[in-house]
């Protein structure tokens, strides 16, 4: 099981981001836990300053800006 | 402001291809060039056909109207397509590594620069704030970022560019960098750290090593690409009302009540342009077809900047956003530094442009 944060205030493409990884994870059939953290504390704990980042097995792999489903799969699959 | 920009990133590409891409970027410009010097021609040429009187004022509203909207919408596509491209060599993160430690004044000419090429998204202004203020870059450094990032945006560069002409668009980019950087400085020599929501300043953060995405050139000209579906896919209905609107300005609003207005010779007419557009949600894409006809029937040039500025560098949701990191204190210095720089410009404007 995969465990997954997307950092965002909850806007548009943080949206979108999380629908993202939640479809090539099942695309895959990769287990996954996908969890959504808004407060601005907590973004700011993991250092990026721009959202939506995600975090995968408490690695930054992303910030800013929809990932590519691309980038989803190589963060999926490592 | 409503300009959100999701540029993907990603891991380059396997499948180079990138003569592919070359051949297709150049091949469009030469379409896009071929296509704009035909524009005049074609909207004359259906208007001549039209049933209407030649020289009457619906004539030239629809004359005004059937030239403006292909021209703009392709003026903001290539402007957006180059923005595209140059801001997949920025991100956040790597401005803010840039500007970590700078000193007042290089630093804010630095951060009003990097705001104009950084990717920005006002839902995105205050992990932005955070990030930046918790690894080192001063108060005053941060604002003039946060002040030029959505003033000088690729909509308003390309609209006034495409509807005014370059000497106004290059005025707005030259005078609004002058805005962020001054009132950068001005707060961070007030010292007002202070002044920040106190849980903001408990945190220290060690920035994140975001594993840096190689992009290819072919990654790059994608970015652009997707800027301009992305952008002028959410803005294009704007423009057309824009331009609707300044057609009807053009054909049918009586010249000489708007100078009179909005004109020189009338001194309160700046500090009303800024307190009327500092409430406005930024629409640089409805605005500026409309500013532009203002502008044709006698509204002076640094009047109608002051409002644009004012609507699009304060706008209240992003104020909204910024209450959650900014006592009120620090907000309202904010608001009143950026309206009074804004103030300073539309006069300048107005005293330069004189004829």
């Amino acid at each position: 099981m995969k465990d997954i944060k997307v950092l965002g205030s909850g806007c548009r493409t943080c949206v979108a981001t999380a629908d993202l990884i939640k479809t090539e994870a099942d695309r895959l059939g990769i287990a996954v836990s996908i969890e959504k953290i808004t407060d601005y504390a907590a973004i700011a704990g993991y250092g990026i300053s721009s959202t939506p980042g995600v975090v995968v097995d408490g690695k930054v792999v992303h910030a800013g800006g929809l990932p590519k489903a691309a980038a989803v799969d190589t963060w999926l699959a490592t | 402001m409503s300009d959100c920009c999701p540029l993907p990133k990603g891991p380059p590409s396997q499948s180079p291809g990138t003569g592919r891409w070359l051949a297709a970027t150049a091949a469009g410009l030469v379409v896009w060039g071929a296509l704009y010097w035909q524009l005049q021609p074609a909207a004359s040429w259906i208007v001549a056909r039209l049933p209407l009187v030649p020289g009457s004022r619906t004539a030239d509203a629809v004359a005004f109207f059937l030239y403006d909207t292909p021209k703009v919408l392709m003026l903001l596509g290539l402007v957006v397509f180059a923005m595209g491209v140059i801001r997949s060599w920025f991100s956040a993160d790597r401005t803010r590594r840039l500007l970590a430690g700078r000193r007042t004044g290089v630093g804010n000419v630095a951060a009003a620069l990097l705001g104009i090429v950084t990717p920005f998204c006002s839902c995105s202004a205050v992990p932005l704030f955070i990030g930046f203020v918790s690894a080192g870059v001063p108060l005053g450094v941060t604002f003039s970022f946060l002040i030029a990032a959505p003033m000088i945006n690729e909509v308003a560069l390309g609209l006034l560019f495409g509807l005014v002409g370059w000497k106004v668009a290059l005025a707005y980019l030259g005078f609004g960098l002058g805005v962020a950087i001054t009132a950068g400085i001005v707060i961070g020599r007030c010292h007002l750290d202070g002044w920040l929501q106190p849980w903001v300043r408990e945190i220290r953060m060690t920035a994140s090593d975001v594993p840096g995405q190689r992009m290819t050139l072919v990654d790059r000209l994608e970015a652009g690409v997707d800027a301009v579906r992305d952008i002028v896919g959410k803005v294009w209905l704007w423009v057309i009302a824009g331009i609707a609107v300044g057609a009807l300005i053009h054909g049918y609003a009586p010249a000489d009540l708007l100078a009179t207005v909005m004109g020189r010779s009338a001194w309160w007419s700046v500090p009303a342009a800024v307190l009327v557009g500092i409430p406005l949600y930024s629409n640089a894409a409805g605005i500026i077809p409309v500013v532009e006809a203002l502008l044709s029937k006698g509204a002076a040039i640094g009047t109608v900047l002051a409002f644009m500025m004012a609507v699009t560098a304060l706008s209240l949701p992003e104020i909204v956003i910024l209450r959650k990191v900014l006592t009120g204190r620090l907000i309202a210095v904010f608001i009143g530094v950026v309206a009074l720089g804004i103030l300073a410009v539309g006069y300048l404007f107005n005293f330069a442009f004189a004829s």
